[in-house]
């Protein structure tokens, strides 16, 4: 198919300041078994073009699934008639942005495909998993799946770039639901946390037999444990919950398409403003964050962003200090600044934008039970189960799944419906304790919204577990 | 793709079905212009061509599905769309039976067909940058046709069509003051438009003034009906769905249990038949006109899917696999539009929320900031605008024991999300005046 679709592309290829084409098929399969019975399979073969013109200063774009040559033709049409109908009214002059022109292949390495193990092998494993989650009265709604995707992509420009890359994903996860006294509980694999490219063989490094176990239990503890205590103490955060945090006041505040005003009217804007990168302290000196697109097994790792630029490991934060936006080309171009390679499209019907891709922590030298006993008094927090943040991405209030209390350096009993809040310019400041790279986990969320027209992306946090002092904690109504 | 494509396509794979099968089919396809801006000016501007066709297998208590994209093409689309069928005949041996699957039997076709109207959409695009000359407009421009269609092996064949536009719009002042508005239709009028930015200007005369910063407390607030959506469409996140009653997980678990309720003003209906969406689903069934969710305050009813009225013995009412409504409809009250002001007296006059979840879910105690446009009022007048507060409350509370009235008037709101594609959701809701409105941060 894509072999096809080059060739077309070479032969329709129009006399413009910059043309590229981007053809991507995604396949995939999502399986689900709750209550031991087996929900519909959703199987999903999508496919198609995106054109994008730079021509006379403007941009333009056309997307179709029709990519006969006569079908490419029409899609560069329709770029080339908006690129030339919106020249004059443009944010930027987008014919002066030297677009690259790459070659090269990506690949996500994996020891086992999707299609090596049957589809009866596949819902055995789920009726297993599942059946391990309903151990008591109490567990009134449980289920297990596995969702699939194989994202294939080619790049191609006017000039002669060509990339290809396939990413293979897989996202396992397990979720309970228990009732006790009018009162439900939810534990799960953090949302759908562990998301990773990988294949098969992700389900064996999960540990799910054991992660069934533990959630089940959890949920029946919760079930019976005291409310978070309302007070202002430490905070610890598991990484799947830090991944959270990450996303939403680090990530999103420094897309620069936001800085930029883009987003005000939907995702929305930001508090970070351009003069602050390279002297604004955003966190204490034990933040450092990355844009990381080298870890083959993080959700969004790659090797060009979907405008063609090479992506490589980049510092956004480095000893608490800001250094450098996630802006892509062009709204590089547009801030005069540096950023790195995140644009990116959910799909073969959207344009890109600037994204967070990978956006991870770097681990610190603190064990776990190191950051505990730095603590008086305090709540340990993990697995995401609530968020809500401004949209200048300031004033967040995140909740929890499960809580902990510790005391006096000792992770104590278990605590329901944990809260927190705060706010994004002085909650990393208080960041005091950075665990190693034996507490760091991969992980990522296939469901970041953003854009107009709307897209839902895959993007990858990976985090070691951390420690903040002063924050406000809070409980259940 | 129009009708005449969709079900010559969905007769070529009835003809592929063999004698013990079913064959269920949905499509959903749209043509669409998307042009977003920024500072009055074009960020992006394309076109997307797409169409999705959903085919089900069932053989006996066996079935798959797949979802493939079309390209236009009848032949091409034709092949494709049986390779499908038949990768799905051979997937079906390895599946269980399914004891919850539930299809509709009963032949029901309905033809809803939208007439095309509309401007080209580079001719409105220069109107708009035009009438905002000298302010600076974000937002998106999305319009064109969108399509739906349904048709299984029993003869039953829907269709629906519309053509419109929706400009979603803000205006801003600076940093994060700006006024928020819509602009949606079928026929393109550039005086309405020059009057709702009109109003638009206004408004930036007010978030012009120097903002104002309260502590966090418990405000008396008005919440306008875009205010109110954000509230409405959190509780919608399984709240009204059979499947999260069953399953204790609904946030409106005490309300459905008799435990916990609103006030008694407040009715809140799935009002299908007032709604700008098909009124079939993709098991062939027809929505009702109505189904009353909320009724003075009271649980009524739940919104019921093919697949949870089989797991529950209950009829369906025609609800979509995600239970959750797409034409609600809030009843009105008796507060007047034009002495709101006066009703509020002192508090906050909130446009708009955003970013809602859950503090407690089974408590119905949620969490959200104020966004765009939010005004500090005293003594009936506008004072200044309010820089963003975050609230947390109970949904019980809010529109239960602090529930001061509802206005007279309701808005007709469109839903401009584009995920996946553009949707035909809306809802119709009044405004509500609030008593001791917590705000936390």
């Amino acid at each position: 198919m894509f072999e096809n679709v080059a060739a077309h592309f070479r032969h329709e290829r129009p006399n413009v300041d910059f043309c590229s084409l981007r053809v991507a098929r995604e396949r995939s399969q999502d399986l689900t078994v709750r209550q031991g019975v087996l929900q519909p399979v959703g199987n999903v073969d999508d496919f198609g073009a995106m054109v994008v013109v730079h021509h006379q200063g403007g941009l333009g774009y056309g997307a179709t699934a029709d990519l006969s040559r006569s079908g490419i033709r029409r899609a560069i049409a329709m770029a080339q008639t908006w690129a030339e109908r919106t020249a004059a009214i443009s944010v930027t002059n987008f014919s002066a942005i030297a677009m690259p022109h790459p070659r090269g292949v990506y690949e996500t390495p994996i020891v086992q495909s999707w299609d090596r193990q049957s589809l009866t092998d596949k819902i055995a494993l789920l009726q297993s998993l599942a059946t391990r989650l309903k151990t008591d009265a109490r567990i009134v709604d449980w289920e297990a799946s596995l969702w699939w995707t194989d994202q294939e992509s080619l790049y191609l420009t006017s000039d002669g770039g060509e990339v290809e890359q396939i990413q293979h994903i897989l996202v396992p996860h397990l979720e309970v639901a228990a009732n006790a006294d009018g009162d439900t509980v939810v534990r799960s694999l953090g949302g759908r946390a562990y998301a990773r490219q990988a294949g098969l063989e992700f389900v064996d490094e999960a540990d799910l037999t054991a992660k069934a176990e533990q959630i089940t239990e959890e949920a029946l503890a919760l079930l019976s444990a005291p409310n978070c205590p309302e007070m202002t103490g430490h905070l610890l955060l598991a990484p799947d919950q830090m991944m959270l945090q990450i996303h939403e006041s680090i990530g999103h505040p420094l897309e620069l398409d936001r800085i930029l005003g883009d987003e005000r009217n939907y995702a929305g804007t930001s508090f970070v403003t351009l003069d602050m990168f390279g002297e604004y302290r955003y966190g204490s000196e034990l933040l450092n964050v990355s844009y990381d697109p080298t870890i083959p097994q993080q959700l969004a790792s790659y090797a060009f962003d979907d405008d063609g630029v090479p992506a490589s490991k980049e510092y956004i934060i480095r000893a608490g200090i800001l250094e450098r936006p996630l802006g892509s080309i062009v709204s590089q171009h547009r801030a005069k600044m540096d950023g790195v390679a995140n644009a990116r499209a959910n799909g073969w019907n959207r344009p890109s934008i600037d994204r967070m891709a990978n956006l991870n922590v770097e681990p610190g030298d603190k064990s776990f039970d190191e950051l505990v006993g730095q603590v008086e008094r305090g709540v340990y927090m993990a697995a995401n189960r609530s968020w809500s943040i401004d949209d200048s991405r300031n004033k967040f209030q995140f909740g929890c799944e499960y809580g902990r209390l510790i005391e006096d350096g000792e992770l104590k009993g278990v605590v329901r419906k944990p809260n927190y809040r705060g706010i994004s310019a002085t909650f990393w400041r208080n960041l005091v304790g950075v665990g190693r790279p034996d507490t760091f986990e991969v992980l990522g969320t296939p469901f970041c919204g953003k854009g107009e027209p709307n897209q839902v992306i895959r993007v990858g946090h990976a985090s070691p577990a951390c420690l903040f002092a002063d924050v406000e904690v809070f409980g259940g109504a | 793709m129009n009708e005449g494509l969709f079900y010559s396509l969905a007769d070529a794979l009835v003809g592929a079905i063999q004698e013990t099968e079913v064959l269920l089919l949905s499509i959903s396809a749209e043509r669409s212009d998307f042009v977003r801006f920024n500072h009055a000016r074009v960020r992006q501007a394309g076109r997307v061509e797409q169409a999705t066709l959903s085919i089900e297998l069932v053989r006996g208590k066996r079935h798959a599905a797949a979802n493939i994209t079309l390209c236009g093409d009848p032949k091409q689309d034709r092949q494709r769309s049986i390779t499908a069928l038949r990768l799905l005949r051979d997937q079906l041996p390895s599946l269980p039976e399914d004891p919850h699957l539930l299809y509709s039997t009963d032949v029901q076709s309905t033809t809803q067909l939208g007439e095309d109207h509309l401007p080209e959409a580079a001719d409105a695009i220069d109107e708009i940058i035009s009438v905002a000359d000298g302010v600076d407009l974000v937002g998106i421009w999305a319009s064109g046709e969108i399509a739906k269609g349904f048709a299984n092996s029993l003869g039953q064949r829907n269709w629906f069509s519309t053509y419109n536009f929706h400009l979603d719009w803000s205006l801003y002042h600076q940093a994060d003051k700006a006024s928020k508005n819509s602009y949606a239709g079928t026929e393109w009028d550039r005086a309405d438009l020059e009057a709702r930015m009109g109003q638009a200007r206004t408004e930036l005369e007010i978030l012009a003034r120097p903002p104002h910063t309260i502590p966090p407390g418990a405000y008396r607030a008005y919440l306008a009906p875009a205010a109110l959506l954000e509230i409405v469409e959190l509780l919608s996140w399984g709240g009204f769905g059979l499947k999260a009653h069953r399953s204790k997980v609904s946030p409106l678990m005490r309300a459905v249990d008799g435990t916990a309720g609103f006030d008694e003003r407040i009715f809140l209906d799935e009002h299908a038949a007032a709604g700008l969406s098909p009124s079939f689903n993709s098991k062939g069934f027809i929505k009702p006109d109505r189904v009353q969710l909320i009724k003075e305050g009271r649980f009524e009813s739940a919104l019921v899917s093919a697949r949870s009225a089989k797991e529950y013995d209950v009829p369906t009412n025609g609800a979509s696999a995600s239970e959750s409504p797409n034409s609600l409809e809030m009843a009105p009250g008796s507060l007047a539009q034009d002495q709101l002001l006066d009703e509020l007296s002192t508090g906050l006059w909130i446009n708009n929320l955003w970013y809602l979840n859950y503090s407690d879910r089974p408590a119905c105690r949620m969490t959200g900031m104020t966004r765009f446009a939010t005004m500090w009022v005293e003594n009936g007048e506008v004072v200044a605008p309010l820089n963003v507060m975050r609230f947390d409350d109970s949904a019980y509370r809010i529109l239960g024991e602090g529930l001061i009235g509802l206005t007279r008037e309701r808005e007709l709101l469109l839903s401009a999300s584009t995920y996946g594609q553009r949707s035909t959701g809306s809802a119709r809701l009044p405004g509500v005046l609030v008593e001791d409105f917590r705000l936390t941060l």
